[in-house]
């Protein structure tokens, strides 16, 4: 039957059926129907279609395996990072060359015993680091800490050192020939007001560097006294300190090895210091030495090396006697040189007793055997230490003479001041002096200029600093230009070598240093046309001309 | 050691000084007279700044070696000065 959608009904189709399956069921009046009853009965199974069973075929089964593959767990993944710089790979090559040289080193001695040694070294040291570390690792801090010292002390004192390095003068143009002196630093050690600056020595190597000597020379002032190394980086605070039982009263530094310094005591000990041991206190003293002074020691000064390569010095004392010291091994060994003749109002019988104190002594710069000695009588006796008699006598002074120095370039001239108020200057060959100033006031010490031979500077106990120079003007200063206040003295005075600088000490303690003028640094002026030469020969012709001119 | 205590001292008390620091290998500070913060600051940024201008300085030439480094600003100066392990650190103020 078929739904026509045309009338809305089914109608009958008589075409053929659209499915045909077959059934299951069997009509019960045909054939197969008919037995099936009939089995039914019985109860036997039939053999139709549906009593067949069917064996399927089995294959065996394998059950299922798993195969995998696993490889060995990753090594540990470490980050790795360096660089390669010039350096590191230098830093390396050191170390691998240090070590092959200690351990051809370690070959030459017995191995194990030199090993088991190590290793017990080794670990006290490493056991020592663990338990000092913060002790240890500090101290060598010091010269990071000094570095950090000068740079701070380099910013606060940027004008001066400025003004050191650059400022010239430009007013000297119109003074004529008149010079000027700048200040530029002071040093003042806060717990020394009242200790008189009784030396000052640069040091030759290391020119920012000079010595202090602080003491009295009066028996009402303090007994004590001290030695101190400024430099002049480091304005605030010395760079070495020792503290002396007595006062210094003169100090010298060694030309080649400028860690030893010589000091000369206000009791009659002179010492040694060594400024690269540790240590407040002197390598050699002269204390326990049978030749030692019994006047204060008034002028050291380092002479050459003797034969066997000794250093050794000489001192000059007021017990009228001049002695040299050399260094042995352990102690100071004193060799008399010279004794001062007595005072001419001494009478003979007294001669032993009462003596002539020798006040300062210079070294000839070219002849270092040749030596002058100042006394308080006001003469220069002029020595040499192959003979134990002086060779010529100077009337200088009519009172005490404070310096003698001879002239670093002219080998016949040399410098005398006094406390009669005069300088001096010498030709070695004449009793007179060839000139004369007058400085108005006890002269305390003179200096030559190192750069020129006719410039030398003078200290007067009214504070005032003198310049000359003959070469410009034979009779008056250049300069005379007060630099402490009124009631103070200046007491000493030196060039550096090799900058225009001289340094002055007061007797509280404070040194000041100065700048020259450009006009006190003059060479005379050449003829048209020729270069301006330098040199010894030009200093020493220079001086000489000013000679035959004075005679 | 006692030495090194009385320069910084020393150091601190100079005129226009603002403050001193130790700063130790791993730039961690272990003296400073400045406050803790302003004090793990500079020694960190300065540790690093001090190992880069050695290095330089080395590059160049391995024989050479850093001694002092300076570092000028408008309102101060900051002063490095390096050891093997340490560094010492003060800041100035330049100007009167």
């Amino acid at each position: 039957m078929r739904f026509s959608f045309k009338e809305c009904c089914f109608k009958p189709v008589a075409d053929e059926p659209d499915i045909e399956i077959e059934g299951s069921l069997v009509h019960k009046d045909s054939e197969e129907g008919q037995i099936l009853c009939a089995e039914k009965e019985v109860g036997r199974k039939s053999k139709t279609l549906f009593s067949c069973i069917t064996t399927a075929t089995q294959t065996t089964i394998n059950p299922p395996r798993e195969v995998a593959c696993q490889t060995e767990s990753q090594p540990l993944l470490v980050n790795y990072s360096a660089t390669a710089n010039q350096w590191e790979i230098y830093d390396f090559y050191q170390e691998e060359l240090q070590k092959r040289t200690s351990s051809t080193k370690k070959d030459e001695k017995e191995n194990e015993i030199a090993e088991g040694a190590e290793g017990v070294h080794g670990n006290l040291s490493l056991l020592r680091d663990f338990t000092d570390k913060s002790d240890h690792d500090l101290a060598m801090l010091s010269t990071a800490a000094k570095l950090l010292e000068y740079a701070v002390n380099e910013n606060i004192n940027g004008d001066i050192i400025a003004d050191f390095k650059h400022f010239e003068d430009e007013a000297d143009e119109f003074r004529g020939d008149k010079g000027t002196l700048l200040p530029l630093w002071e040093f003042q050690y806060n717990k020394v007001k009242s200790l008189p600056v009784s030396a000052l020595c640069w040091n030759k190597k290391y020119n920012d560097l000079f010595a202090v000597g602080l003491g009295s020379h009066k028996f009402t002032e303090l007994e004590c006294g001290m030695l101190l190394f400024y430099t002049w980086r480091n304005n605030n605070h010395p760079e070495f300190l020792f503290n002396t039982d007595s006062g210094v009263m003169c100090v010298d530094i060694h030309e080649q090895k400028s860690h030893l310094v010589a000091v000369g005591l206000f009791n009659g000990n002179v010492c040694v210091y060594n400024l690269m041991a540790k240590g407040d206190q002197p390598i050699y003293n002269s204390m326990a030495s049978s030749g030692k002074h019994s006047g204060t020691v008034w002028q050291v000064k380092w002479w050459e090396d003797d034969l066997y390569g000794n250093h050794t010095f000489f001192s000059v004392s007021a017990d009228g006697r001049v002695v040299s010291w050399t260094l042995g091994k352990y102690e100071l060994f004193s060799t008399n040189i010279i004794k001062l003749p007595p005072m001419d109002k001494v009478p003979d019988d007294l001669n032993n007793v009462i003596v002539t104190a020798g006040l300062t002594l210079d070294f000839h710069k070219q002849k270092p055997y040749h030596f002058l000695v100042g006394t308080e009588a006001g003469k220069i006796h002029k020595g040499s230490t192959h003979y134990t008699r002086f060779i010529k006598t100077y009337e200088a002074h009519f009172r005490m003479v404070s310096c003698v120095r001879w002239n670093p370039f002219n080998p016949k001239v040399f410098i005398t001041c006094g406390m009669d108020w005069r300088v001096n200057i010498w030709d070695e060959t004449t009793d007179s002096p060839v000139f004369t100033f007058d400085l108005k006031s006890s002269v305390m010490d003179v200096a030559w200029a190192p750069y020129s031979s006719t410039v030398f500077a003078a200290v007067t106990a009214d504070g005032k600093v003198h310049v000359f120079d003959l070469s410009i003007n034979r009779f008056e200063a250049l300069c005379q230009q007060r630099v402490v206040s009124t009631k103070r003295h200046l007491t000493c005075i030196e060039f550096n070598p090799v900058h225009p600088i001289i340094i002055v000490g007061n007797d509280r303690g404070l040194v000041i240093s100065l700048k020259l003028s450009p006009n006190l640094r003059k060479n005379p002026k050449e003829e048209k046309g020729k270069e301006p030469s330098t040199g010894a020969e030009v200093e020493i012709a220079k001086m000489e001309k000013l000679l035959i001119l004075m005679r | 050691m006692a030495e090194v205590e009385d320069t910084l001292k020393r150091i601190q008390a100079q005129h226009g000084v603002i403050g001193t620091i130790v700063v130790n290998g791993e730039g961690i500070p272990i003296r400073t007279t400045l406050d803790n913060s302003t004090s793990v600051q500079y020694a960190g940024l300065l540790h690093q700044l001090t190992m880069k201008a050695r290095s330089a300085v080395r590059d160049i030439d391995p024989q050479n070696e850093l001694t002092f480094l300076r570092i000028r600003s408008k309102k101060h100066e900051i002063m490095v000065a390096p050891d093997k392990e340490y560094l010492l650190i003060a800041i100035q103020n330049p100007s009167e």
